[in-house]
């Protein structure tokens, strides 16, 4: 983004500085694209712009393939889901996750097309949506290039391969992990979309510890961080299905 | 919606500022005058010392040190800066110092800020590494893309391809009055040109080297940079040029590169190993040391992109 444009939002802001100041439910972001995510990805329902649902990203992305960010929500009771979306991205549902029987962590990588708001959305058991979330600053190219292994054409070999490492910090164990997958976006020219749906983090126990819902704007090859009690049983397991069938099976060794 | 009325003195303000800011940002980037002006540092060595900045509109892009030797033969510049217009600018700027011909470009690495001016030195042989050569054609597109984007109008009628830029084969050559070294180093991309002027002792490090301007990693091997720090060192040099900030007679510039470059990939992989994720990484503490650096937390973060992947591929194989 350049310096007029840096210039231009910041006179938006101004022109909306009177109004935040008097309610909380107007979107401090001020996108434009705010009512219709609150429509199409909120179905609409009550929504408190709250401090306690924090996105950590960088402010732009220097790499549109892989921009990090991290979800945290703190002192929040009842969570059912959070959802994670890009307002200004082509596709801009970008993951959903259910921390069942885990801490409401989560980090991950995305792809992004230009600068957007990045939020995320907890929808809390009396059916009203915390919402918080930040800008990225991006010049773009993230949804439309094609995967690097779409480009090398050797992704099959290595398809829902699983590596995975956990440390134990303070009471609490975190595990990281990578799952080999495309993610094709079905953006890029004559490549379909080829993405993976869903997993379940799932304990020796058989319980479902989260289930995680993944769209297209998750970078390829995804890398996930998640905060677990140590106590948990282990192995973990991991459990999905991606948009052609192919299924991930995999344990989480160490 | 009722407006409360104490704001409505700051809104206006803010407007009344906001239009100051437009104006002023208006006539810098009409002018389009990068105001070279050479600085002399040793006998017959000049450099034009950028601003310790990312590219922007206000800066058109001068953010990088080039130089020029006036040998009693003829002029050899030392990088041609990033975009067209800058490299017209310093030729006017060069003709103002010596009435002698530009005889030679040497370029010292394919970063857009050190060649993107050659096109106003078309009439002069360029050289560069052969390797910088295949690296300008397999990166310049998006360089230039980038830099239209970060400096607008002061990029206009900026294209590399058009210019010939032949391989620099030579370790040693004798022009005139001025004997020059050129050492082929990397670890800042995979070439990078470092040259010493064996009469007055100045050297040219390109962007091996940085002085109180953090460091950029895209294209970076740490490990070999290092290496090329060391073999910097040890070079008989009385003044040291550094692609980015400003110039110094010891060795401080090359020590304080090697501490920041030290301190990242520690900082970045110890993070990695003990189970950080990248935003965790981001929102380190940066050393007070480094605090003064131009350009700290955006070079950080750039950096961070750059370098966490390559651990965290380690830590999952
Ligand atoms: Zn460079």
């Amino acid at each position: 983004m350049n310096k007029f444009q840096h210039t231009f939002i910041f006179a938006l802001y101004v022109s909306c500085f009177n109004f935040c100041f008097a309610t909380s439910q107007v979107d401090p972001l001020d996108s434009p694209s705010w009512e219709s995510m609150h429509s199409k990805i909120l179905n609409n329902e009550p929504v408190i712009f709250d401090d306690r649902v924090q996105i950590s990203m960088p402010d732009f992305a220097e790499d549109p393939m892989n921009v990090p960010v991290s979800v945290q929500v703190n002192n929040l009771e009842n969570i059912e889901e959070i959802v994670i979306f890009a307002d200004l991205n082509p596709i801009q549902k970008v993951l959903s996750f259910q921390p069942f029987h885990i801490k409401p962590y989560l980090s991950f990588r995305i792809k992004v097309e230009q600068s957007t708001p990045v939020r995320a959305a907890v929808r809390t058991s009396d059916g009203s949506w915390h919402v918080g979330g930040s800008w990225l600053e991006a010049a773009g190219g993230g949804c439309t290039a094609p995967s690097q292994g779409r480009a090398a054409g050797n992704w099959h070999e290595t398809l829902m391969n699983v590596s995975s490492r956990s440390w134990i910090k303070n009471e609490l164990g975190r595990v990281r992990f990578r799952i080999m997958h495309p993610m094709d976006t079905g953006l890029a020219d004559g490549i379909p979309e080829f993405y993976l749906e869903y997993f379940d983090v799932v304990d020796a126990g058989g319980s479902v510890l989260a289930k995680i819902t993944t769209y297209q704007p998750i970078s390829e090859n995804p890398v996930f961080t998640l905060d677990i009690n140590k106590e948990i049983l282990k192995p973990i397991n991991l459990l999905g299905v991606d948009n052609n069938g192919n299924r991930l099976n995999a344990q989480i060794e160490n | 919606m009722k407006i409360p009325n104490l704001n409505k003195p700051i809104y206006l303000l803010l407007q009344i500022f906001l239009m100051i800011c437009l104006v002023q940002q208006v006539l810098a980037v009409e002018k389009l005058d990068y105001q070279l002006e050479p600085e002399q540092i040793a006998e017959d060595t000049y450099v034009f010392i950028g601003a310790k900045e990312d590219f922007s509109y206000e800066n058109g892009g001068n953010i990088v040190n080039t130089g020029f030797i006036v040998t009693e033969q003829g002029v050899v510049v030392i990088d041609s800066g990033p975009s067209k217009r800058y490299g017209q600018q310093m030729r006017e700027a060069i003709s103002k110092v010596t009435n002698k011909p530009i005889i030679k470009i040497l370029i010292t690495h394919h970063h857009p800020d050190h060649f993107l001016g050659n096109q106003a030195f078309q009439d002069v042989p360029i050289y560069a590494l052969a390797e910088t050569i295949k690296l300008i054609k397999r990166d310049g597109d998006g360089f230039l893309d980038n830099l239209y984007r970060m400096s607008g109008p002061w990029m206009s009628g900026t294209d590399f391809s058009v210019v010939e830029i032949k391989a620099l084969v030579l370790k040693q050559e004798k022009i005139a009055n001025h004997t020059l070294k050129y050492f082929k180093f990397g670890g800042h991309t995979s070439a990078d040109l470092v040259i010493l002027d064996e009469s007055t002792g100045v050297l040219f490090t390109g962007d091996l080297v940085f002085h109180n301007r953090t460091l950029t990693t895209p294209h970076a091997d740490p490990e070999n940079w290092l290496k090329s720090l060391d073999k910097i060192k040890a070079i008989d040099f009385n003044i040291i040029v550094p692609g980015h900030g400003e110039v110094a007679n010891n060795i401080g510039p090359i020590e304080q590169t090697r501490d920041y470059l030290v301190w990242l990939e520690s900082t970045i992989k110890q993070a990695v190993e003990h189970g950080l994720d990248m935003t965790e990484v981001l929102a380190l503490p940066i050393p007070e040391r480094f605090g003064s650096f131009g350009v700290l937390k955006r070079e950080y973060i750039r950096s961070v992109s750059h370098r966490y992947p390559v651990y965290e591929k380690l830590i999952f194989n």
